[in-house]
């Protein structure tokens, strides 16, 4: 892609997130109540008291005076108080935004290595019984629910056979100081191989849930773009030159055939984020997605519309770069 | 204006020779077959629901508190899938829990589907201004995380059944308008458009009476295909308590009502899970046939 490509693409960045900005703000200005109420609740306050927070809010301005602020604050990271908290915002939420990454990474990881092996399988044998099945599975895991995916999991493996934690990120007595804030990485650099190993089962009941969706397309896309390369001419040459059914499948075909895989394995990194604010309710999992959940019900809006907001960058960046990645590895495109 | 009369009958009858095999081929896939009959069940089931509940969904009975379903030890004859924490039968409560998810999955579906068709026929008929506008809101738009907007508009709007339907419609119409234009694009180019434009038919006409009928197995394929992932988004909003208000009975609702007894009752989140499960592959599998079917170009 020609540098002055990516600055074009770049400058179509900024419609789509000042637009993201402006529903965000209109949320908070459309939403019933008055959010000095909200922060004061019940305390003894008086007007003279409720006037001057009102201004320090700056909720006397006129709305479009108040968008610019929103905007300027939102690009310096400041998104004030948060009602609960009596925090930054922005403090609370990269406080829990480690645990989200990292469950996020976990079960993309999980994703791709269920889906791109058994893509592969079903379409170099194709019409085989494994072929049907991982058809079926992947109709399956684009249907289920995964909220009640999870739940089903905790029932078997947590309830009845008791060999994986019902919820939480790491067990009593494991705990290890966080630098990082991945648990992972922290337990390691701790040296603790107990706390690494109890931090990995609890990961893996959300992790899997929350790539299940994701499995289930990946294996279809690899399926598919396999079966086109593995019709292609060079494909045939290469068997005709008498190289290995193994050699063919491996160097040949799979390395034009992963081009879409890794695509849309970059696009759908976006959806998991939806999907986080579910898991991790499900899996009590101390992430954003779970704060955002419980500061919708606190009605502890300034929150809400930041995480939102960061969200929705994230996701359009992530867009963003599935399709710089996509021309990088396929020199055909032109974006 | 006599000749283009003469060619018109043999036109239409071809057109539905086609539609007929189209028909025929659909009719042909068993699995999409029993697919399609499974969601008109689910279809009757939410219709009928106050003749085929078994008990009333809104009863609570403390005597019957996490009482297992029928066939298990403390079960009961009537109560054939236990009851929840209020003694309230699972069974019914999900009958009941049909109705929500079919309604705002085609409330929702349906809405989008207009806006988005109209938009895009406008678009894609007219071009020019027109077009730049709605293919500029449809990209910032796609660049929206979907859940994640819903989520947040359901915070903000408060709870209700009229207010899903909004946070879910908000970029639904995209999908259907792009097609519509791409299918609207190519179809304005056509010779039958070419002639209705001749004899001086109204642009209007032209939109509606031309263009749509011509284009619009893409956009039921479409149409039907999102239905699935609307019905599991209004779960997944119900299961975080961001959707309808209890009392009232949505399948998500109901899962999230068994969280808190996992332990001891396995039944109250299973079962309406299930239900959510069965009707979503159906769609799916009944979906992928009328594609296969009607448009085999969106095949990949």
């Amino acid at each position: 892609m020609s540098p002055l490509r990516l600055a074009e693409r770049l400058l179509q960045l900024i419609p789509v997130l000042l637009g993201i900005s402006v529903i965000v703000f209109a949320m908070m200005a459309l939403t019933p109540g008055d959010p000095v109420q909200i922060m004061l609740g019940d305390s003894l306050a008086d007007q003279a008291q409720r006037d001057s927070l009102r201004r320090d809010m700056g909720l006397d301005l006129p709305v479009v005076e108040r968008f610019f602020r929103f905007l300027g604050n939102a690009l310096t990271g400041n998104f004030g108080l948060s009602f609960f908290h009596r925090r930054p915002v922005m403090d609370v939420i990269l406080e829990r935004l480690p645990a989200t990454i990292e469950l996020t990474l976990v079960a993309m990881l999980i994703a791709i290595a269920v889906a791109v092996p058994l893509g592969v399988i079903a379409a170099v044998k194709r019409n085989s019984l494994l072929d049907r099945i991982a058809t079926v599975g992947s109709m399956l895991g684009v249907s289920m629910p995964g909220f009640w995916f999870g739940i089903l999991l905790i029932l078997l493996f947590a309830v009845n056979l008791h060999i994986l934690p019902v919820s939480g990120r790491i067990g009593f007595g494991y705990e290890v100081k966080m630098a990082t804030g991945f648990v992972l990485i922290d337990t390691l650099m701790a040296g603790r191989l107990d706390s690494f190993l109890d931090a990995l089962r609890h990961m893996l009941l959300p992790a899997v849930t929350l790539g299940l969706a994701m499995s289930a397309l990946l294996m279809r896309v690899t399926r598919t773009s396999m079966l086109e390369a593995l019709s292609q001419d060079y494909v045939t040459f290469a068997e005709a030159k008498g190289l290995s059914r193994l050699r063919v499948v491996g160097r040949h075909a799979l390395k034009n055939a992963l081009i879409p895989t890794v695509t849309v394995a970059a696009i759908e990194t976006g959806s998991l984020l939806g999907g986080n604010m579910i898991i991790e309710t499900v899996f009590g999992w101390p992430g954003l997605g779970r704060l955002v959940v419980e500061a919708i019900f606190s009605r502890n809006y300034p929150l809400v519309q930041a995480a939102v907001l960061i969200y929705a960058t994230t996701y359009v960046l992530l867009n963003f770069l599935a399709d710089l990645l996509y021309t990088v590895l396929n020199p055909k495109v032109r974006l | 204006m006599s000749s283009v009369d003469a060619a018109l009958p043999a036109a239409r009858s071809r057109e539905e020779s086609i539609l007929a095999g189209n028909l025929r081929d659909f009719l042909a896939n068993r699995m999409s077959v029993a697919a399609s009959l499974i969601c008109l069940a689910f279809c009757l089931i939410a219709i009928f629901a106050p003749m085929l509940a078994p008990q009333n969904p809104y009863e609570t009975d403390l005597l019957r508190r996490l009482q297992p379903p029928a066939w298990m030890d403390g079960g009961e004859r009537g109560f054939w899938l236990g009851c929840d924490a209020l003694g309230r039968d699972v069974l019914s409560r999900m009958i009941y829990g049909t109705r929500v998810s079919i309604m705002i999955g085609v409330a929702v579906v349906l809405l989008a589907t207009v806006i988005g068709t109209t938009l895009g026929l406008l678009a894609g008929y007219l071009r020019g201004p027109v077009d730049i506008v709605i293919a500029r809101v449809c990209d910032i738009l796609l660049g929206f995380p979907y859940l994640i907007f819903a989520i947040g508009l359901m915070a903000m709007m408060g709870p209700g059944l009229q207010n899903i339907i909004l946070a879910l419609c908000y970029k639904e119409w995209v999908l259907p308008c792009r097609v519509v234009r791409a299918e609207t694009l190519a179809a304005r180019e056509q010779d039958y458009v070419e002639a209705a434009r001749a004899l001086g038919a109204s642009r209007w006409h032209i939109m509606r009476r031309e263009i749509l009928p011509n284009i619009l197995s893409p956009v039921i394929v479409v149409a039907t295909f999102r239905m699935a992932y609307i019905i599991i988004a209004e779960a997944s909003l119900s299961f975080l308590g961001l959707g309808v208000q209890p009392p009232t009975a949505s399948w998500g609702s109901l899962v999230a009502d068994g969280r808190a007894f996992l332990l001891d009752a396995w039944w109250v989140s299973t079962f309406p899970g299930l239900a959510i499960l069965a009707l979503v592959l159906a769609i799916n599998v009944a979906s992928q046939g009328l594609r296969d079917a009607f448009d085999p170009r969106l095949s990949r």
